[in-house]
């Protein structure tokens, strides 16, 4: 388990990184936490010639609320989401999503920039985002750009990135009054990726009907996919048992996973299905008390 | 005088090996560094079956760095191409011409780093014509099946067919059974996984034409033996150190390829070299366990008592047989498995199999197929007392070995030496609130939850053992201990057994400690180097405390006599009028007239009577008469998800009896870490192979290690049942939580779908199998 050979190239600057990338083209990687790219190295899976190392990159590591929204900056660790005090009281659904990433030692240098950027459907970030209807800043040669996050990922492990671009920072809106979301993830041990994991987010009228609804699923699709027909089937209804489960139901449709040690396809998609569910109830729970 | 504390027996001493382990001071392998070393790395099999064409190393000696690759063909010309394994099989060190296992040696880089060695063997070329391979066992069994070993003479894939007890009274029995219950049980390939993985560093002084190998060994003098052998370099100019080991559970016992390719190398080159596996290697190429598909049957009463026991087993061994049993035990001591219980007869058959698949056959922490034995006898009984509807813990009761029969002859021919298993099952029963459970699972059932209760009350067999019957290659079983009393009172014993975490350094020093009346921290315990240790075979088996602890005992009592000597002459007394109490000699009928044996010590150099030698030492090579018979009694209480499969074990409760108890923290802790090491393979691990052979699970994302999140709160508890042979009546505990908990944990899970007509499971339990149920019993989530 010893990588290839690579050089490595530490960037003060996104200016100085964008340039490195510029100058490597597809021979270079962005090192953020490293905990994807460094143990597929040392599997020789991914064999870049040059390592851009942004970790020395001041000004991406904040958390913070902004004009209606939250900006996490792409080289905010996992263990700052789970310990910040703001993203637990106001975004508890991120909170879920950063707790069952890995384990306590990825976490402390895994990011959540590296953990959309990969662009791996096993990655747990993705379907909170997706839920949360987030949008993905990105800087290269030509300045900056947001995108949306249903933009964003494009197959399994390439994304809306272009080879010189870093994801800088990544935009949530707000919640509004009555809204809560959730993330349950089923994993066999812990640091595993997810069997299958489901992200929901609720927003009720002041009726207590849907107003809106987020629910995107991890690793049951070649990238990571949010559950537009279960969303579709909640909005404008009052919650119910039977609701959440029609919902999860249609979740579950939306899967095509793939058969391996974790299990058929089947039952992937029977744990995508509950996952949904116990996501949804969780999430009203919260709704109902914001 | 002396007012230390002894903290002999019994005593919870910290262990004095961990100040340096939690400093990271400790000393493994691959912290030896030695001027000049250089690096050796493998070429594995991309192929679980495939002939060799061609291997070209010259694009990789053409690499700056590069110092040598090894093949094959170049051992063969030094007769090192096989190597004997310890089942008396032999086995490849590098091939000459195929291959027969995914990952396989297939030659050898030598660097000047490790780095470079590492991007060299991507460069040794090798061709390869692929064969097909055979996986299954019973494939391999059939006419016509590829053939594993072409090398043998035999051709067959057909190992060894092995038989324990009496086959026509056990027939008889079957022929007139009132009740017969069967079941296959698939007990899959799961790998020891010590943190630390194998490795070696080799060097060879040209100046004293000595050999110093530091290796990762659990039984660094039989590997001395068997390099000598091998080589026909004589014993004495070999030393083997194994220093700090991190993990063992059996996967350090067997001689690995890499050994002989690195001792090879550091001849040829005079050089020392460094060979470590990787975690991959590890998992891809060392020796696994288990993988034994057994057929077993009980023949019963329609109330429940047990009459007779049929089994029969296929055991995979992959390409060679490199299990470390003792010579005459094939299958290890997989006739055991009769365990808690009293009937007229049993019969067990094993035959062993070759297939396409990394060799062994090793015990992981289990004493020789004891799991394979506990797993298939507690099922079993699961089984019949659902055939019955009887409840698991009354169908036990009513067939235990019971306290007066012991010494119990067993049908298949052991011969327990004490227990006690009604008491121990009763204690753990009460602790639990068994009839509670039962009426809250009665309840839950009603609600359409889905909760179990598991019992295993297990036998282990440990201690191996008597010289009569237990070999490994010829050489006896017996252990050994060496103590040297210094003049002052401290003292250093040498034993011939390895620690490779099991806290030797603490409780051989306490074993002394009692014995000799000398403070436990005035005592060190050295092992591991074959220059200065007594020979011995080595820790594994749970055969630590019962042999090589007992040869501690054994040995410090021949000191305590010689002390007596000396204490009457210092005294003035005839040795008769002495008696040793209160860890001292003391003048019968005047106890404030005594000698300690600090002072006996001192006067052993100084002051010690005519006709005597002077010093104070002795050595033990100990024989045991008997194996020993730890037991215990394991409830488990698990809920399933409905909407995931997933077991949740709510209570697990281990009362064990591994007799007299030497350090009970270290007890605690071995039972702790043994229980998470059984209940890993009922419910997580397995080694996974392709139709192609290639194995799935050669990383710790597939192969699964359940972490301290994935551990329940195991609650322990005793009894102490003494051996009545050993000389401190310890029996070894290492392992039986590994071999308790895995019934007691499927026996749950069975319990909680019983309702449902479910009466088997095989391990792994995992989520995606047990929803597979669920929605065959239509009620999953």
């Amino acid at each position: 388990m010893i990588p290839g050979p690579f050089s490595y190239r530490k960037a003060a600057s996104l200016e100085e990184a964008i340039a490195l990338l510029q100058q490597y083209g597809g021979e270079a990687k962005v090192l953020s936490g490293g905990q994807s790219l460094i143990p597929m190295m040392k599997f020789r899976l991914a064999e870049p010639a040059v390592i851009v190392d942004i970790n020395r990159i001041p000004g991406l590591d904040a958390i913070e609320e902004r004009n209606g929204i939250l900006a996490i900056g792409g080289l905010v660790r996992e263990v700052a989401l789970e310990r910040s005090p703001l993203i637990r009281q106001r975004y508890p659904i991120i909170a879920d999503t950063a707790e069952v990433v890995a384990d306590p030692l990825v976490r402390n240098l895994a990011t959540i920039g590296g953990n959309l950027a990969h662009g791996d459907p096993a990655n747990d970030h993705p379907a909170t985002m997706l839920a949360l209807r987030a949008e993905v800043v990105a800087r290269g040669p030509g300045g900056e750009r947001v995108i949306p996050i249903d933009d964003f990922f494009v197959d399994t492990f390439t994304t809306a990135l272009a080879p010189d671009e870093i994801l800088t920072e990544i935009r949530i809106p707000a919640p509004p009054p009555r809204s809560g979301g959730a993330y349950m993830k089923f994993e066999r041990k812990v640091g595993d990726y997810a069997v299958a994991a489901a992200a929901a987010f609720l927003v009720l009228d002041e009726a207590g009907k849907i107003a809106r609804a987020g629910i995107g699923l991890t690793n049951v699709y070649y990238k990571p996919i949010r559950a537009e027909a279960a969303e579709n089937a909640l909005v404008g209804q009052v919650p119910s048992d039977g609701l959440f489960r029609t919902a999860a139901e249609l979740a579950a449709q939306a899967t095509d996973p793939t058969t391996d040690l974790r299990g058929p396809a089947e039952y992937k998609r029977a744990v995508a299905r509950t996952m949904t569910l116990r996501a949804l109830k969780a999430a009203l729970s919260r709704a109902q008390v914001a | 005088m002396t007012t230390t504390p002894i903290r002999g027996l019994g005593h919870p001493v910290k262990r004095k090996e961990d100040p340096r382990f939690i400093r990271g001071k400790g000393t493994y392998v691959d912290d030896i560094k030695l001027p000049g070393m250089l690096f050796l790395d493998i070429v594995r099999s991309p192929y679980a079956h495939a002939r060799i064409k061609r291997i070209d190393p010259s694009k990789a000696l053409a690499m700056p760095g590069v110092v040598d690759v090894i093949t094959g063909a170049e051992l063969e010309k030094a007769g090192l191409a096989w190597m004997p394994t310890l089942m008396s099989d032999r086995q490849m060190v590098l091939p000459t011409d195929r291959v027969v296992y995914y990952a396989q040696e297939v030659a050898a880089v030598v660097a000047t780093d490790r780095y470079t060695a590492a991007d060299a063997v991507l460069a040794v070329e090798v061709e390869y014509e692929p064969l097909t391979p055979v996986l299954d066992p019973f494939k391999a069994l059939e006419p016509g099946a590829p053939l594993v070993r072409p090398d043998r003479e035999q051709k067959t894939n057909h190992i060894w067919h092995w038989e324990a007890g009496d086959k026509e009274k056990t027939d008889r029995i079957f022929q007139e059974a009132e009740v017969v219950v069967s079941q296959d049980l698939y007990i899959p390939r799961i790998h020891v996984c010590s943190i630390e993985t194998c490795g070696c560093v080799v060097n060879y002084d040209r100046a004293t034409d000595k050999l110093t190998i530091w290796m990762t060994s659990q039984a660094p003098h039989a590997h001395r033996t068997v390099f000598s052998l091998v080589s026909g370099i004589p014993e004495h100019k070999i030393r083997i150190i194994s220093p700090d080991i991190g993990g063992g559970f059996g996967g350090k016992v067997p001689v690995y390829p890499g050994y002989v390719i690195a001792t090879y190398a550091a001849l040829k080159l005079g050089k020392p070299i460094k060979w470590i596996e990787d975690r991959s290697e590890n998992l891809q190429a060392d020796s696994f366990a288990r993988d034994y598909h057994i057929h077993a049957e009980l023949a019963a009463t329609r109330d429940g008592r047990i009459r007779a026991m049929r089994v029969h087993t296929v055991a995979d061994h992959g390409a060679f047989d490199a299990a470390a049993n003792p010579s005459k035990f094939p299958a290890g001591l997989f006739s055991v498995c009769t365990g808690s219980y009293d009937m007229e007869a049993a019969h067990v058959a094993v035959d062993g199999v070759y297939t396409n698949k990394p060799p062994g056959g090793v015990a992981y922490r289990c004493s020789f197929r004891v799991t394979e034995a506990v797993h298939t006898i507690e099922r079993m009984v699961d089984i019949l007392a659902d055939e019955l509807g009887m409840d698991p813990a009354e169908i036990r009761f009513k067939n235990f070995i019971r306290p007066e029969q012991f010494p119990y002859k067993s049908p298949t021919g052991w011969e327990y030496d004490s227990g006690n298993y009604p008491a121990t099952l009763q204690k753990a029963l009460d602790a639990i609130g068994y009839q509670e459970l039962r009426r809250e699972q009665a309840e839950r059932r009603a609600r359409g939850e889905l909760m179990g209760i598991g019992i295993s009350t297990f036998t282990e067999i440990v201690g191996a053992g008597p010289s009569h019957t237990f070999d490994i290659l010829g050489i006896k079983m017996f252990d050994s201990a060496e103590i040297r009393v210094h003049p002052t009172g401290s003292a250093i014993v040498r034993i011939g057994v390895q620690t490779q975490g099991q806290g030797h350094e603490t409780t051989f020093a306490q074993i002394v400690a009692e014995e000799l009346g000398l403070p436990v921290e005035n005592i060190i315990v050295e092992h591991g180097d074959t220059d200065t240790a007594p020979y011995g075979l080595g820790t594994y088996a749970s055969r630590s405390t019962p042999t090589a602890g007992a040869a501690t005992a054994v040995a410090a009592r021949k000191i305590r006599e010689k002390a007596r000597l000396i204490a009457a002459h210092l005294l003035e007394v005839s040795p008769d009028d002495l008696e040793w109490r209160d860890y001292a000699f003391r003048v019968k009928g005047a106890p404030d007239r005594f000698k300690t044996m600090q002072e006996i010590a001192f006067a052993a150099y100084t002051n010690f009577p005519q006709g005597l030698e002077g010093g104070l030492e002795a050595v033990c090579y100990y024989d045991p008469p008997n194996l020993t018979f730890p037991f215990g009694a394991y409830v488990c209480v698990v809920d399933i998800d409905r909407g995931t499969g997933q077991v949740k074990i709510r209570e697990f409760l281990a009362v064990d009896d591994c007799g007299t108890i030497i350090n009970p923290m270290i007890v605690e802790g071995q039972i702790h870490g043994g229980l998470t090491m059984g209940m890993a393979p009922a419910l997580f691990e397995e080694i996974v192979y392709d139709e192609n052979g290639t194995m799935l699970t050669g990383t710790f994302m597939d192969y699964l290690l359940p972490t301290a999140m994935e551990t329940p709160h195991w609650k322990t508890d005793k009894t102490v049942t003494p051996s009545p042979h050993h000389p401190l009546g310890a029996k070894g505990v290492g392992e039986s939580p590994t071999i308790g908990a895995p019934p007691a944990i499927v026996n749950a899970v069975v319990d909680a779908l019983s309702h449902l007509g479910v009466r088997h499971i095989d391990i792994p339990i995992t989520p995606a199998k047990l929803y597979q149920i669920l929605v065959e019993k239509g009620v999953a989530e």
